[in-house]
């Protein structure tokens, strides 16, 4: 049980998905100037994360682990993610239409992005059991939402400031995600995984 | 060939991936530790962008639009296996460095994107300088980005020592922070040598 916990707290914090790993970056940028639309896509991600290693797992173990197939593991994840992304958009189209307005678009930008790719990847090359990789998929949801959530609460205060010129925009985006990113390095002892 | 080479031109400095679209910045922040990193992985992005835009380009004739992207995506998957191979067999410690952002390449906006919106409606030649110009100035930018941090973090380029003793390198350089903040400051600077060329342009041709 302590190994769990462990593992969900280092994906949280210590190898937090966008500040230390730096996945999902285009996404973290492009969404976390609203706050609202920030909730919504760390959830969206948390949920598409968690399910799609799940079933990355099973492919990964009972099909090409048993058939040595393990160099297409790149072709059969993106595949595997892409299709299941688009089938979950459908699904939620068709019987919860009012999730699917609250969410919908946030599925369409993530279908195929490394926010979902990169944690069934991080999980096949850990050799992570199943629910090994269940709670690394949840944490690193978690993370990113405490990631987006916060970076979105301090680009809202950012706008009443007065900044240069050439750095306002992407320019002084970065330099804040790098003060966050700062503050989360403060973490990295806590855990020796 | 004037055409040719302003399509190669425009990749590397007015529509640069990485200081202008702000697409595929993952790479950019993830695997620039090193000079030795940074360019291995700019050079394994410049060849799977030249060759899916030639793939693409190739097929435009055939692809149905429908399921136009599920076929960019094997297709890039496949050239960025090649790659992953290639490097496993003989550069494999830096295949090891690099981990899963190699494969990450496949999802990286700025492929999809050229296929699209260039490859999928140009002929073959076009198609390939355009990913070469696109790739080129991918690959420089990480190229600087990785010299710069491991210049400032490490005190060497490409593994070579260049300070004696007296150099104490600034550690954050080469952890997460340091990237973030290094790539605001230049994507400012970018935009202010940018404006600067644009300004004289203007001038010269008002006179």
């Amino acid at each position: 049980m302590k190994e769990y916990i462990l593992l969900f707290i280092s994906a949280v914090l210590v190898n937090n998905f966008v500040l230390t790993r730096f996945l999902g970056l285009c996404i973290f940028f492009g969404v976390s100037k609203n706050l609202n639309a920030s909730v919504g896509m760390g959830m969206a991600v948390t949920s598409v994360i968690t399910l799609s290693s799940m079933l990355a797992w099973a492919v990964y173990n009972f099909i090409l682990l048993p058939y040595h197939l393990t160099f297409l593991t790149t072709l059969i994840f993106v595949l595997l993610i892409a299709s299941f992304v688009q089938l979950l958009e459908m699904l939620i189209k068709k019987h919860a239409p009012t999730l699917y307005g609250m969410w919908g678009i946030y599925l369409v930008l993530i279908a195929t992005n490394c926010v979902v790719l990169g944690v069934p990847l991080i999980n096949a090359e850990s050799g992570f059991n199943f629910t090994k990789s269940v709670v690394n998929a949840i944490g690193s949801g978690v993370g990113f939402s405490l990631a987006i959530i916060l970076m979105a609460s301090l680009r809202e205060k950012l706008r009443l400031a007065d900044v240069p010129k050439s750095l306002d925009g992407l320019g002084i985006a970065f330099i804040l995600a790098g003060m966050l990113s700062l503050a989360f390095l403060g973490f990295s002892g806590m855990i020796a995984i | 060939m004037k055409e040719i080479w302003n399509i190669f031109k425009k990749g590397i400095f007015a529509e640069n991936p990485i200081f202008v679209l702000a697409l595929s910045l993952c790479p950019a922040l993830a695997v620039t530790t090193t000079a030795a990193n940074a360019l291995t992985m700019g050079l394994s992005v410049l060849f799977v962008l030249s060759m899916n835009n030639v793939i693409v380009s190739l097929t435009r004739k055939f692809v149905n639009p429908k399921v136009r992207v599920p076929i960019y995506i094997t297709s890039i998957a496949t050239i960025v296996t090649v790659v992953q191979l290639l490097l496993q067999a003989f550069f494999p410690l830096l295949y090891k460095s690099l981990g899963i952002y190699l494969s990450l390449i496949v999802v990286f906006a700025i492929i999809l994107a050229r296929a699209e919106v260039f490859a999928s409606k140009n002929a073959v030649i076009p198609s390939f300088f355009d990913g070469l110009g696109m790739g080129s100035g991918f690959a420089l930018a990480m190229l600087s980005i990785g010299i710069i941090r491991e210049l400032l973090g490490n005190g060497s380029i490409f593994g070579i020592q260049l300070f004696g003793d007296w150099y104490n390198p600034a550690l954050i350089m080469i952890l997460p922070p340091g990237a973030f903040i290094l790539i605001g400051y230049m994507v400012a600077g970018y935009k202010i040598i940018m404006e600067r060329i644009e300004s004289k342009q203007a001038k010269r041709g008002e006179a």
